[in-house]
């Protein structure tokens, strides 16, 4: 800031002034270091902080003293103010700066996101009916909306009704909670699913951003609640087959469809449609078996009376897992078989 | 206790676009008033009993109960607000929620990690979604909010164990049919009481076109704690 002031003032003796530049400079690194010692602490990041700035004034100064050599004019008494002021003024400054800085890393996370939730709630409602609705529209690729909002939500609701399922049908998971399942399995479902679909869509050059990847496997889980949430409650095996035929069924041939608008050629369409298809509509069916409540009464007519229902435990997860792979697996070998 | 000054503000909007010029040097005295202390500022707590300090406190916790039990449209539960409350309630509540199994390892009921997890995790979550949407609400002002609201939930709990300790071991079925229909009766109650608490409290600091993005995660998150309590049940 006063380094220009510096450069313009004139004096006209030039070792003295020469002499005084050295004596303020070195001044100037004293004065920073006995600050030092005082204001700040034994932290590493406050000490990594001052000699940053301290290497920073000595840059600004052999800046100074560069130019000052050239013009060959030199700091007398005003510029000793101007210095001591300049270094207030950036001590302010980097205080300052310091402070902006913590503050701003505080919430850049949450402004980051928040264009993800900008939407009325008309628009959730619309989409949450949009994703029930399959579009017989290949030629043009589909609009998807970037939004996280109704995903985030439809995720958490699905947490709350695995939660009511795991409780009903008495789960017992060993060595974690139900909390803790419920949560891993929903949003590692929705993450893993979309990361592994976003990567396909690369591999087959499908036009797909991973925040409409997101959106679109988000919106799908909606079919995925209702029909939890009805035969959670209405233990009927012919209703779930009918409403996971029928919803989720929609809801996979939206997201399908979605997809085949936006790829282009038989195979790439194939593989990508084929895994998304095979994955969503077999983790309805292992959500729905793995905590659903075993109805007594067939179990009593079956095997007889007085046994206590099927406690599921969590050892049951890894046979459920492999058929999921088995399955894309084999609807990928197929794809490739096909190819 | 923290508290949010707010009154300040006013004063020193005006300096923001002062500005001094670099030819002026920075020099003067700055002098610290030591001694003159205006009459409200004599109030000290360091040389108080602990007894006192402590027995604030609550009366502030005990003054915020109230205002949820009366969810009038005051700022109080935002002004000072503090986590002692929250951090009360949900311990009451887990222990509650714990109680029968602490001996039986099989049994359904939610250990106190995961109540206290849930309780905490759901207000954090509800708040960074108010925030995402555009809320003006500071995160621990939503968080106090969202804490002092389970307290309808508590005393619903608290009525659910006295329910079922009423219930003799032996009852007909008609009997567990009506101890049943109360417990429904009264969780869905305190359910809807919470809701409304907190949306009163919140939805002044929520964009007018956004609230119904708002109160759905707090109803998702009152819901499911309705939801444990309605079926708690003490294990035999």
């Amino acid at each position: 800031m006063s380094a220009s002031e510096g450069n313009k003032n004139t004096n006209t003796e030039p070792w003295g002034g020469f002499d005084d530049n050295i004596i303020q400079g070195s001044g100037s690194a004293v004065i920073d270091m006995e600050n030092m010692d005082d204001t700040s602490g034994s932290s590493f990041e406050d000490m990594g902080e001052m000699h940053q700035r301290m290497k920073e004034e000595e840059e600004v100064a052999a800046e100074a003293a560069a130019t000052e050599d050239e013009d060959g004019e030199f700091l007398g008494m005003k510029g000793l103010k101007g210095q001591l002021g300049r270094q207030v003024a950036d001590e302010v400054w980097q205080a300052g700066k310091r402070q902006a800085s913590k503050a701003f890393n505080l919430y850049a996370n949450i402004d980051i996101l928040r264009p993800y939730f900008d939407v009325e709630p008309v628009q959730v409602r619309n989409r949450l009916i949009e994703s029930m609705i399959p579009v017989r529209m290949i030629n043009f690729p589909q609009k998807v909306a970037g939004e996280l909002y109704g995903p985030m939500m439809l995720v958490f609701t699905m947490v709350a009704i695995l939660l009511h399922g795991m409780k009903t049908s008495g789960t017992v998971i060993r060595e974690g909670t139900l909390m803790g399942t419920a949560i891993g399995t929903c949003f590692g479902y929705w993450l893993g699913v979309s990361s592994f679909i976003y990567f396909l869509a690369y591999l087959c050059n499908a036009q797909i951003t991973m925040l409409q990847m997101l959106s679109l496997l988000g919106y799908g889980l909606f079919g995925h609640c209702v029909v939890l949430f009805v035969t959670y409650n209405v233990h009927f095996h012919s209703l779930f087959y009918l409403l996971w035929l029928v919803i989720g069924g929609l809801s996979t041939l939206r997201m399908v469809a979605v997809l085949i608008s936006r790829t282009v050629g038989q195979t790439p369409r194939l593989i990508l449609c084929g895994s998304l298809a095979a994955l969503h509509m077999l983790f309805l069916l292992y959500l729905h078996f793995a905590y659903h409540k075993m109805v007594e009464g067939i179990l009593d007519t079956l095997e007889g009376p007085n046994i206590p229902p099927i406690q599921r435990v969590a050892r049951d997860l890894p046979n459920l897992a492999s058929s999921v792979v088995n399955a894309t697996v084999k609807s990928l070998a197929a794809a490739a078989h096909s190819q | 206790m923290a508290e949010v000054d707010e009154s300040n503000k006013p004063l020193f909007a005006g300096l923001s676009d002062v500005s001094i010029s670099e030819d002026i040097p920075v020099e003067g005295e700055i002098s610290v008033p030591v001694n003159s202390q205006n009459p409200d500022d004599e109030f000290s707590t360091l040389d108080e009993p602990v007894k006192d300090t402590i027995l604030r406190d609550l009366r502030a916790v005990g003054k915020k109960f109230v205002h949820v039990m009366y969810p009038k449209k005051s700022s109080a539960l935002l002004r000072d607000w503090d986590l002692w409350g929250p951090l009360l309630l949900c311990v009451t509540l887990a222990l509650m929620l714990q109680g029968g199994s602490a001996d039986s390892k099989d049994d359904g009921n939610p250990q106190f990690a995961e109540v206290f997890v849930i309780i905490w995790f759901g207000s954090i979550v509800i708040t960074l979604n108010s925030k995402l949407l555009g809320g003006t609400i500071s995160f621990f002002q939503s968080l106090c909010v969202l804490g002092y609201c389970i307290l309808p939930l508590t005393v619903a709990m608290l009525l659910c164990r006295l329910l079922l300790m009423m219930t003799p071991e032996k009852a007909n079925n008609a009997f567990e049919l009506i101890g049943f229909i109360l417990r429904v009766v009264v969780v869905t109650a305190s359910f809807s009481w919470s809701t409304y608490a907190s949306t009163a409290f919140l939805a002044d600091s929520q964009p007018a076109n956004r609230k119904a993005l708002v109160v759905y995660p707090i109803f998702l998150f009152y819901f499911v704690i309705g939801w444990m309590i309605l079926t708690f049940a003490t294990s035999s």
